[in-house]
């Protein structure tokens, strides 16, 4: 009995490191938020168009299929890291994607698509950034994943890359498109 | 001590007084003074979620920014210290809060420090009561008596 009760604290304490331990041994960084969006319906959104040619984004346009909406800014580093792949699901056809520009200039905008290449389908513009607000953004780039019912189902921050793709969100996406075919 | 050592104390001791600074640019303060202390109350006690041990009265990121404007707006435009609160927390969760709300996954947080403050008294009552037991040594046989005697006999010679 007495060893026990001497043993206890550094039981407690061996607890408590690994608790503290398994996420950093696991390479997950403690500074992303999980996103209090899930499950919920998109936010009110009514954003003008970024190209002539493209139309905005509001609340109908991101209903009845599912979607990618991707958070995006020509003067955001990574959001230039992620770009190409960006380019790569907007040709495989796989998912449609819908570019939300925040608090950019619309200029630096148009030249950054044009010298990158334009994957999305429709680019509204959050000029204030308010709509990024209202989402939950707190930093660029951030992706959601929306359902065809306009629910938010995963939330991404940071660089979309093939690895985050094929491991968290295909999956995500190709249960959803299957409950649309029923 | 010389002069020059003096000015230098005088520099070390200055440079650990930083003045009070917060991220508040002039075009956004409010011209009630009462709101104005109201937004800054309420700013020192939301994160600013890109640098997240900076509350959005302290940070200069763009986001802190969005946010001060948002809660002076939503002030001038009546909203309650809870609304504006719940108006956040919708959106970034009860982390963008530097005081945590208490309710049952807090729980632990909250009153962690004084359970563990009690389990520790209950151990030191334990611990010490056993202890007084221990203390009274039971007083020195005849035979210890003679062994002492002998050495102290012994050492005197010497």
């Amino acid at each position: 009995m007495g060893r026990i009760f001497y043993l206890g604290p550094l039981i407690l304490f061996l607890a408590i490191a690994t608790y503290f331990a398994l996420p950093i041994i696991k390479g997950n960084d403690p500074r992303i938020l999980p996103s209090v969006m899930i499950n919920k319906p998109i936010p009110n959104l009514d954003l003008l168009p970024l190209l002539k040619t493209k139309p905005g984004i509001d609340q109908n346009s991101l209903r009845g299929d599912v979607r990618l909406v991707n958070f995006f800014s020509s003067w955001c580093g990574p959001c230039r890291t992620e770009h190409e792949f960006l380019m790569d699901i907007s040709r495989s056809k796989m998912v449609t994607l819908y570019g939300i520009n925040y608090k950019d200039k619309q200029k630096s905008a148009i030249e950054w698509l044009n010298n990158l290449g334009d994957p999305y389908k429709n680019i509204g513009r959050d000029s204030d950034g308010r709509t990024a607000i209202d989402w939950g953004v707190y930093g660029v780039p951030e992706t959601y994943l929306v359902d065809r019912n306009g629910r938010i189902q995963y939330r991404h921050v940071g660089p979309l890359s093939a690895k985050v793709f094929n491991e968290k969100l295909a999956p995500m996406i190709i249960a959803l498109q299957k409950n649309t075919n029923e | 001590m010389n002069k020059k050592h003096l000015l230098f104390v005088l520099i070390l001791v200055c440079a650990n007084f930083p003045l009070s600074i917060n991220a508040v640019e002039p075009n956004e303060i409010l011209k009630n003074p009462q709101l104005e202390m109201r937004a800054r109350m309420l700013s020192k006690n939301i994160r600013c979620l890109v640098c997240q041990n900076q509350s959005i009265d302290d940070s200069n990121a763009s986001l802190a920014k969005d946010l001060r404007r948002i809660v002076r707006e939503q002030l001038v435009n009546g909203a309650s210290d809870n609304e504006i609160f719940d108006f956040l927390v919708k959106r970034y969760g009860d982390f963008v809060l530097l005081k945590p709300p208490i309710k049952p996954t807090t729980y632990i947080l909250w009153y962690g420090p004084l359970f563990l403050f009690i389990i520790g008294i209950f151990a030191s009552i334990l611990f010490l009561s056993r202890r007084k037991k221990i203390l009274p040594e039971p007083p020195l046989t005849n035979e210890e008596m003679e062994k002492l005697s002998k050495l102290t006999v012994n050492r005197n010679k010497n």
